[in-house]
């Protein structure tokens, strides 16, 4: 789960990391009125969406006077901001951090994640703040350090040391700074269960380091003991079908194509969605129904895929385990009498009982296209798809 | 022979009389696996599905004998029931669980390596379908008849498409040594490399069939290690073609999240170090019977 820029910063600042004089506004006039409780001769407006690389798609605005502040809030409310992050589709800013401008010598860049190969909480940073890292990697590793953190006794000083001698930061009182700072940070992610939590910038004033932006994000699986975490959501910035699917406990994720997808498993599912494509066709969707694909279960979830317009024809795949392909069949005929399906199905059922499955779905009369295989199901299906736009429905 | 269960093997079920537990024990003894009790702390001297119920694994080790476990227990109490059953001397711990928080399996792995290696428990999982040597025990929660015994080794992060592929095999006639599920998620007891070591070790196991996914480095590693160390054919299929960046899909381990993780980097590489790749999911079967044939 992601969370706002405001919002890591303020986690950020009860772990003792310093943070810009800011506030939060939803309207252009509580903007105004957060701009003159903060006393400072410049502003920067930010858009509060969960993505990165927001200053180059207009995100972030830099004011001088109150009524630029205003300006600026009436422009990017409501705007829909398209980054390189957020996929095409772009993020509505609904929410505006306004924040007194600061003037600073150097851009750092820290971050601490969860490094899967190493199974350890690592710790990386430059000198190099304000670009993003990932491209750095690529043309400047060395400029890259990384320090991992034993699990057993946590980050130690003297790691915290090293990574602020990287850093260039020598100076006793920035020392001692940075020391605090990169503390804080851990104990934040190992205290909050977050995944990744990162600084980018992380600025260098007279003698202060400053968070100038802020991102963490948290580990869906540990939300159950992080309640005041899973408060932060913002609902707004994911995609509403992927909002819709985990409130009725189905893992989706919407994608841009027009074969919509029903499967259960994760792995099977992303594996269908291979055929598809191989198939010539594009998927609308990943979508795993889980192990019990109950009638109830499977009529929410046909309505979860057919809620998206562009899907021209749907596939359900479905590799009965512990449960069986009867009543898998006979929960699918149940819910397209409950909907108005207008468009083809294609059902492939495999495991325990399925010619007893196969014979509710054909005695059924219902207009639905069988597949044994799963060649042939994404064949049929890519084929239903292209009838369907040839008809010019 | 197989690898890490046989008839022999006395199982241990860790949440052994809750719904899922007993549902998946019965299934488990309907097979054939030598099931000799559960754990249930606060339940110890029950009897459930006519076997021991013991409140601790250390109990159930001394008294019944267990030398493996299969973990049901729910997410917030699964790592703590992992490190007890490393702590009593299990061997090979097979956790079904899904939804463990990351930092948790930190914190088991890390409890795991302070035992010297031959002491150490060997974990698969979390959250995948279990290990199965056919016609021999099922450690997990897969249909059993599908399975048919023979010489191919499966190691796959997904339950249902693991299944998939034992499926096609059966219909070729094909049968498997053992499946070994590691499970979906970022953090798992083993990895594919872990894995290939007991099937290069196992003259049964002619050649292995590794199905894995987006995210991750695990895949690539595997390869690297099979290129120098494994004897025998590597197979692989890879799924998530589809997959966008940065998106989880389902497995809370099946996300891009930088270079070298995608579907199609991964197959590039792989191929690099010689692996045999099935392009598509329904050629796994085939791709499996075409180096069995050739060799």
């Amino acid at each position: 789960m992601d969370i706002h820029e405001y919002q890591a910063k303020e986690i950020l600042a009860e772990y003792g990391v310093k943070i810009g004089d800011g506030g939060l506004a939803y309207t252009p006039l509580e903007a105004v009125q957060r701009a003159r409780e903060i006393s400072s001769n410049s502003w920067v407006v930010k858009a509060q969406i969960h993505s990165g690389a927001r200053g180059k798609a207009g995100g972030i605005k830099i004011c001088k006077t109150h009524d630029e502040v205003e300006k600026a809030v009436e422009e990017l409310l409501g705007k829909k901001l398209v980054t390189h992050q957020s996929g095409p589709a772009g993020k509505i800013c609904s929410r505006v951090y306004i924040e007194a401008g600061t003037n600073f010598t150097r851009e750092l860049y820290l971050c601490f994640l969860i490094d899967r190969s190493s199974e350890r909480i690592v710790m990386v940073g430059s000198t190099q703040g304000g670009m993003e890292i990932e491209k750095l990697a690529k043309t400047n590793p060395e400029l890259i350090h990384k320090v991992y953190i034993e699990p057993a006794v946590g980050l130690q000083d003297f790691q915290a040391r090293t990574m602020a001698f990287a850093l260039g930061l020598e100076d006793p009182k920035l020392l001692s700074r940075s020391v605090k700072i990169i503390k804080g940070c851990y104990r934040a992610l190992r205290d909050l269960d977050a995944n990744m939590l990162e600084i980018n910038p992380l600025v260098v004033t007279d003698n202060e380091l400053i968070a100038l932006d802020a991102k963490m994000s948290f580990d869906d699986n540990a939300l159950f003991r992080r309640h005041k975490i899973a408060e932060l959501r913002d609902k707004t910035q994911g995609d509403h079908r992927e909002v819709a699917a985990a409130e009725q406990g189905l893992s989706y994720v919407g994608l841009s194509g027009d074969i919509g997808c029903m499967i259960n498993g994760a792995g099977l599912a992303m594996a269908t969605m291979d055929m598809i494509k191989l198939a010539g066709g594009e998927p609308a969707n990943f979508l795993d129904v889980g192990g019990g694909a109950s009638a109830e279960r499977t009529e929410k979830a046909f309505r979860l895929v057919l809620a998206d317009k562009n899907v021209k024809a749907l596939l359900v795949n479905i590799f009965a385990g512990i449960n069986r392909c009867d009543w898998i069949a006979e929960g699918v005929v149940q819910a397209i009498k409950n909907i108005d399906m207008k468009i083809p199905l294609v059902v492939r059922l495999s495991g325990t009982n399925v010619a007893q499955g196969r014979k509710i779905i054909t005695e059924s009369n219902l207009p639905i296209i069988m597949a044994e295989t799963l060649a042939e199901a994404a064949e049929k299906v890519v084929q239903a798809r292209n009838e369907m736009v040839a008809r010019g429905t | 022979m197989s690898i890490l269960i046989n008839e022999k093997t006395r199982i241990i079920v860790q949440g052994f009389t809750g719904k899922i537990g007993t549902f998946h024990a019965e299934d488990m003894i309907k097979y054939g696996s030598n099931v000799v009790g559960g754990v249930t702390p606060g339940k110890g001297g029950q009897k459930h599905l006519d076997l021991p119920v013991f409140n601790t694994v250390k109990e159930a080790v001394q008294q019944a004998g267990a030398e493996a476990s299969i973990i049901f227990v729910p997410p917030a109490f699964a790592a703590d029931s992992i490190m007890e059953a490393a702590d009593a001397g299990i061997k090979y711990c097979v956790a079904i669980t899904d939804g463990i928080p990351t930092q948790d399996m930190m914190t088991v792995k890390n409890y795991l390596r302070r035992f010297p290696k031959e002491k150490r428990m060997l974990l698969t999982g979390p959250n995948c379908a279990g290990t199965i040597s056919p016609g021999r025990s099922m450690l997990g929660i897969m249909p059993g008849h599908i399975y048919i015994q023979g010489n191919v080794g499966i190691i796959g992060r997904s339950g249902t498409l693991g299944y998939e592929a034992a499926d096609q095999l059966r219909m070729l006639g094909i049968g498997i040594s053992t499946s070994v599920g590691i499970g979906g998620d970022p953090i798992t007891g083993s990895s594919f490399r872990d894995i290939l070591e007991f099937f290069e070790s196992d003259p049964e196991t002619k050649v292995v069939l590794m199905i894995g996914e987006i995210g991750g480095p695990q895949e690539v590693d595997a390869g690297v290690f099979a290129k120098d160390n494994l004897s025998k054919p590597l197979i692989s299929y890879i799924a998530g073609l589809t997959a966008p960046e940065g998106k989880r899909m389902g497995h809370a381990g099946a996300i891009i999240s930088s270079a070298g993780e995608g579907a199609a980097e991964k197959v590039a590489l792989l191929r690099e170090l010689g692996v045999t790749i099935s392009a598509t999911p329904s050629d796994m079967g085939k791709t499996v019977a075409e180096v069995l044939n050739k060799m």
